[in-house]
């Protein structure tokens, strides 16, 4: 707990002080500089006609599908820290069961390579 | 001077830089390299060894303002850096007007931004849209806390170092969703969803370029990380990481010739075109910080960190601070070059480069680095 405290107080301290600061900036500027809206000035920017629908329209699905594959792959590698960190003290038993589910994960990646799901035309 | 130059003529000329210019930007290198410097100086107080808590908070309190103060004028100067080698590659004289050789210039832009108008759009969420740029700006500046300056010259040092530093940069994308999503303006949404699926591609292999670096380490802790390249930088074993890691950096920071959240010709300004005034610059200071963070890191991972070339007692006159500030300024020199000498790439190329190559290839590096480990380990496998 001591160590806890003596490693990660500092760091909310410094988060503290980050979120003041950005804080300040924001605010002071909301504050002292001179506001002044008019209707055209606030209406979002749409090059020169006014915008006739609301922003938050359908997207392409692919940007989902990236997401999606970005948890599968951020959480391999979330699970590959810790075994490259033993690495110096991993038995052969250790080794080859990482190297199973890399085949595994190799598998799934060309399957999704070939259904086209990395594809952007 | 001019003897100088002529020295190496051929090789000024070959990245398109005559003599007036190559002046500049070598004056303005050397001051940017001096404000980075900074930053690492003000951690060298060790502020008083007392261990009642209220001076112990007091102290981290001056160790913070002394990262974060040197930082931003860092990142104010990086820009005046940008700005004068951009026009000396594209044989313009950059900005000379406001102080001698434009020195004062940041300070002008700053108090420019602050002055201006904030506007919020009168169809946005106004308590997102200011927020996001201050996410963006607090998650770019909290990563500092575990960059090891030079040997005990670090805040923190946390046996998670290196899962910290991802953990807050998968953050980062918070800030660039909220300002898309909440600013309610088609260009800034479409800006927001490239950019946020550009950041989660490319952090993968960033993920896996690291976990090679780990293997060879056995630690998370980046103190130990640079100590471990004692005998031999990382670049030099890791060649193909340090290639792929510095092109996914200069994605993960949006930077050209991966900028397409901002390509101007298509998407304006990108994520932040509803952005005026102290909020743009926040996005700004944000990002050139997230800039010089990635010019750290690369130096921790692969440059040695504060590590002199070569164990010559010449060399290790040099603090160590201001060596690794040195490798730092040659990070953003090269991110700066690279936006003045590429062009931008297509989406499409962006992502198949991201998924297709560096995927594939730094899983079967990461591999092949631990196979060869291993075969040292236990050469009865061989």
């Amino acid at each position: 707990m001591d160590d806890l405290l003596r490693e990660y107080l500092p760091i909310l301290i410094f988060l503290g002080m980050a979120v003041a600061l950005g804080l300040v900036l924001i605010l002071a500027a909301l504050v002292l500089a001179v506001r002044n809206p008019d209707p055209e000035k606030v209406s979002a920017f749409e090059c020169g006609f006014n915008a006739f629908d609301d922003a938050r329209m359908k997207f392409d699905v692919r940007f989902y599908l990236v997401s999606i594959l970005f948890i599968i792959f951020d959480l391999e590698i979330a699970f590959l820290f810790p075994w490259a960190v033993s690495f110096g003290t991993l038995t052969t038993v250790g080794f080859w069961s990482m190297m199973v589910f890399l085949g595994v994960l190799t598998i799934g990646f060309a399957y999704e390579w070939k259904k086209g799901a990395l594809e952007w035309e | 001077m001019e003897a100088v130059y002529n020295l190496y003529a051929p090789l000024w000329k070959l990245i398109g830089l005559e003599y007036h210019n190559a002046i500049d930007v070598a004056y303005t290198s050397l001051v940017s390299l001096g404000v980075i410097l900074g930053s690492t100086f003000g951690i060298l107080f060790d502020v008083l060894n007392i261990n009642t808590p209220i001076f112990l908070i007091l102290s981290f309190v001056l160790k913070t303002l002394a990262i974060i103060v040197p930082l931003l004028i860092a990142v104010a100067y990086t820009t005046l850096l940008e700005r004068k080698l951009m026009g000396g590659i594209q044989r313009r004289t950059g900005p000379v007007v406001v102080g001698a050789y434009g020195l004062l210039q940041p300070l002008a832009d700053g108090a420019k931004l602050f002055l201006k108008e904030t506007i919020i759009p009168s169809n946005a969420n106004a308590l997102i849209f200011l927020a996001s740029p201050t996410v963006a700006f607090i998650l770019s500046l909290i990563t500092w806390t575990v960059i090891p300056f030079e040997k005990g010259a670090v805040y923190v040092d946390i046996n998670v170092g290196v899962v910290y530093i991802l953990a807050v940069s998968s953050l980062s994308v918070y800030g660039i969703i909220m300002a898309g999503w909440s600013s309610n303006s088609k260009y800034a949404f479409l800006g927001a969803l490239r950019s946020a699926a550009q950041l989660i591609s490319y952090e993968i292999s960033i993920g896996v370029v690291i976990l090679t670096i780990l293997a060879c380490v056995g630690s998370l802790n980046l103190t130990d990380i640079v100590l471990a390249q004692n005998h031999v930088w990382f670049v030099f074993p890791l060649f193909p990481s340090f290639l792929m890691f510095m092109v996914s950096g200069l994605a993960e920071t949006n930077r050209a010739p991966f900028d397409l959240p901002e390509a101007e010709a298509e998407l304006v300004s990108g994520y932040n075109v509803e952005y005026s005034a102290m909020t743009f610059a926040l996005f700004f200071l944000g990002e050139y910080a997230h800039m010089a963070l990635m010019g750290s890191i690369t130096s921790i991972f692969f440059l040695g960190g504060w590590l002199p070339p070569i164990d010559l007692w010449i060399f290790n006159l040099v603090p160590g601070f201001i060596w690794f500030g040195m490798k730092v300024t040659a990070i953003l020199f090269f991110f700066v070059w690279t936006r003045a000498a590429f062009p931008r790439y297509r989406y499409d190329q962006l992502m198949r480069i991201g998924w297709k190559v560096f995927l594939p290839i730094s899983l079967g590096w990461f591999l092949f680095v631990v196979g060869i480990i291993l075969a040292f380990q236990h050469s009865y496998l061989l």
